[in-house]
């Protein structure tokens, strides 16, 4: 037993061994041919100014700034709408997730409907027809529209009172569109609802199948004691699949986040926005591309470990 | 994401592949492989873009069947390789196209930084706005606080922020990657304007605008945008083919030799048509070609003017004046270095 171990860690030993040999491989052999064909290369080029301006950072960002500084930005983004794509995605999958399994034919027929329609659409496709939906549906930016005192809805998103540089501000027309306040674009909005309900579909699935694989007993004596569908699914039925749907729902959200680098297409500056960017102006393709593989690994990687710590809680509370 | 793809596929030919020929090499490889391997656009209406026959038609498309028509000796032998603005040098400097003739414009970064020489100019453009008239802006210094849509991945992104830095004034870009993504997005009236290239602009406006005259292209131009082919470093053989052939159909204009003409005009007494033309003296062999090389050029595709006509001036779509691409005798600043 123990021999056998440790041939396995000698063959690991030699693997990574391998894999690093392979990488330094590659990067000196590229280095050098770069600096061969005289191509400029290195990260030197973070530290001089970007040279271009964002549509919406949470980040004060200008043109005279760092180029490190507009991949912040652009993180912040990403973040920015996926981490509240991820919130909505899991609150849509669990309502469609009860809808699909209720006893009401139309509501099942709803959630079906849904699941079905959103899911055999590519997402892309969905970025594309809610930002063309909500760009070509608003009215101008000089004329907006106003469901609610201070809340106005237009081609340049929804403005909202918020708290600003003075204090607690509320939107004004200025020039163009609205000053002041909080704005959350049409790219940001289209993009957040986008993610979150092509999300929601899979989750909703997903849960679904978790509920299902429970044993029947476990439904009949909730509603035997008197629980009503809605009680049966969130109390007893929800926490139990839950155990079986964590790593694939963590897997949904990776996907999620990662799919966040479509914000591209409808003019969201997210990482993968700022980084084409930058690679135009700077030519650094090899740079800024290992950027963006480097940053959604770290992201990834950390979002696997607390669903890893989640999953291990949940066992260890179930005694297991 | 197939673009994606292709460019780290690209980035991995330059990490990994053996370094492609230098030194006189690239005019034997084209030569033993009987085809010049040309980058183009995906699609730039003018400069280069493929018909509905799939025939690659434009100004940029043109430079290159010259080249391959003096090379070569057959304009067609080419082989047409759609990049995008972000793959475009990496696929020039792994050694995937020989020319990169792809409306790029000529700066000092992309010249000394990124391993590239630039050719010469085949046309001075200029970054301008186009508005709805509805907006009632009339002057590119009244988009205070106004919302700009953008392609990116092109040098336009860098002159917006500049000019409004210039200007005192801030400018909200709305980035896409796609030029028909931000095409769209302009006309549903999202942005108050769309900003690239002024060539471009009049063929967007007369031929994506719902209404052309509902819009107007506004009279700054913010920006100098000198296109031209560009080709790797490392081999000022080749470099030089590509340079005096690019010279050759500007001088050619000058002289007055046309596609139509170029045989009959081999007879002519003026002494640089005749030079041009390989009569007598051989100006090619100091480029290793021989001496027929500019007459094939011009024959394959005109001069520089009917060039001009055929994919931007009156006789296309886009009916551009000539403006700074008219001869330096005739108003404009286009000047061929002297072939002798």
């Amino acid at each position: 037993m123990a021999g056998r171990r440790r041939s396995a860690w000698l063959a690991q030993a030699l693997i990574l061994t391998a894999v690093l040999a392979l990488a330094v491989l590659l990067a000196t052999t590229t280095a050098g041919h770069l600096q061969e064909r005289g191509i400029r290369s290195g990260f030197d080029f973070l530290l001089e100014p970007a040279g271009f301006a964002l549509g919406e950072s949470l980040l004060s960002f200008g043109p005279g700034d760092t180029t490190l500084r507009a991949f912040v930005a652009g993180l912040l983004n990403t973040l920015r709408v996926a981490l509240p794509a991820a919130a909505l995605a899991l609150l849509i999958g669990i309502a469609a997730g009860f809808g699909r399994l209720a006893d009401n034919p139309l509501l099942r027929g709803l959630a079906t409907a849904f699941v079905t329609s959103v899911r055999n659409l590519p997402l892309l496709l969905h970025l594309l027809a809610w930002y063309f939906i909500l760009t070509d549906l608003l009215p101008p930016g000089d004329a907006p529209f106003s469901p609610l005192p201070g809340v106005f809805l237009s081609k340049s998103g929804l403005a909202l009172p918020w708290w600003g540089e003075g204090g607690f501000e509320i939107p004004q027309p200025a020039g163009f569109g609205l000053e002041g306040g909080a704005n959350l674009t049409p790219e940001y909005l289209a993009l957040l609802v986008g993610l979150s309900v092509y999300s929601a579909a899979y989750i909703a699935e997903t849960l679904r199948g978790a509920v299902l694989a429970l044993p029947p007993g476990q439904r009949l004596s909730a509603l035997a004691l008197g629980m009503t569908s809605r009680q049966t699914f969130l109390l007893v039925l929800l926490p139990q699949a839950w155990r079986a749907a964590l790593p694939p729902v963590t897997s949904q959200l990776l996907n999620l986040l990662k799919n966040a680098s479509l914000a591209v297409a409808i003019g969201y500056p997210d990482l993968v926005s700022v980084a084409g960017t930058s690679l135009n102006q700077t030519g650094r393709a090899i740079e800024c591309l290992s950027i963006v593989v480097a940053v959604y690994l770290a992201l990834s990687l950390i979002a696997a470990a607390i669903s890893h710590r989640l999953e291990a809680r949940l066992f260890r509370e179930r005694g297991e | 994401m197939p673009p994606a793809f292709r460019l780290l596929a690209a980035a991995a030919a330059l990490a990994l592949a053996p370094l492609p020929a230098l030194a006189g090499k690239t005019l034997d490889a084209i030569k033993s492989r009987g085809q010049l391997a040309c980058g183009v656009s995906t699609g730039v209406i003018g400069f280069s873009a493929a018909d509905s026959q799939g025939q690659w038609k434009g100004l940029d498309v043109d430079v290159c069947k010259a080249i391959a028509a003096a090379v070569l000796g057959d304009p067609n032998k080419v082989r047409w390789v759609p990049l995008s603005s972000q793959q475009r040098f990496t696929a020039l400097q792994s050694g995937e196209v020989d020319i990169l003739s792809r409306n790029t414009t000529w700066s000092l970064t992309r010249d000394a930084g990124q391993g590239l020489h630039f050719a010469g100019v085949t046309y001075y453009d200029g970054q301008g706005f186009l508005v709805a008239k509805k907006t009632k802006v009339s002057s590119a210094r009244q988009l205070k606080n106004a919302e700009v849509c953008v392609q990116s991945g092109t040098t336009t992104e860098k002159n917006l922020a500049d000019f409004a830095r210039a200007q005192g004034i801030k400018i909200k870009p709305v980035v896409f990657d796609k030029f028909e993504a931000s095409l769209k997005a302009f006309f549903s009236g999202r942005c108050q304007a769309y900003t690239t290239d002024a060539s471009a602009l009049a063929f967007i406006r007369a031929k994506e605008a719902p209404n052309p005259d509902d819009y107007q292209v506004l009279p700054e131009l913010i920006s100098k945008e000198p296109l031209g082919p560009a080709v790797r470093r490392g081999d000022d053989e080749w470099f030089a083919i590509v340079k005096w052939t690019v010279n050759a159909l500007i001088e050619a204009e000058e002289l007055g030799i046309t596609q139509a003409r170029v045989d009959s005009l081999k007879s002519a007494a003026d002494p640089s048509v005749q030079r041009f033309l390989g009569v007598g003296e051989d100006l090619g062999k100091n480029l290793g070609l021989d001496r027929d090389w500019a007459a094939r050029a011009v024959k394959a595709v005109g001069n520089y003017g009917e060039i001009f006509n055929r994919n931007l001036g009156a006789d296309s779509p886009l009916k551009l004046p000539r403006g700074l691409n008219a001869q330096w005798n005739k108003g404009g600043i286009l000047y061929a270095l002297p072939l002798r």
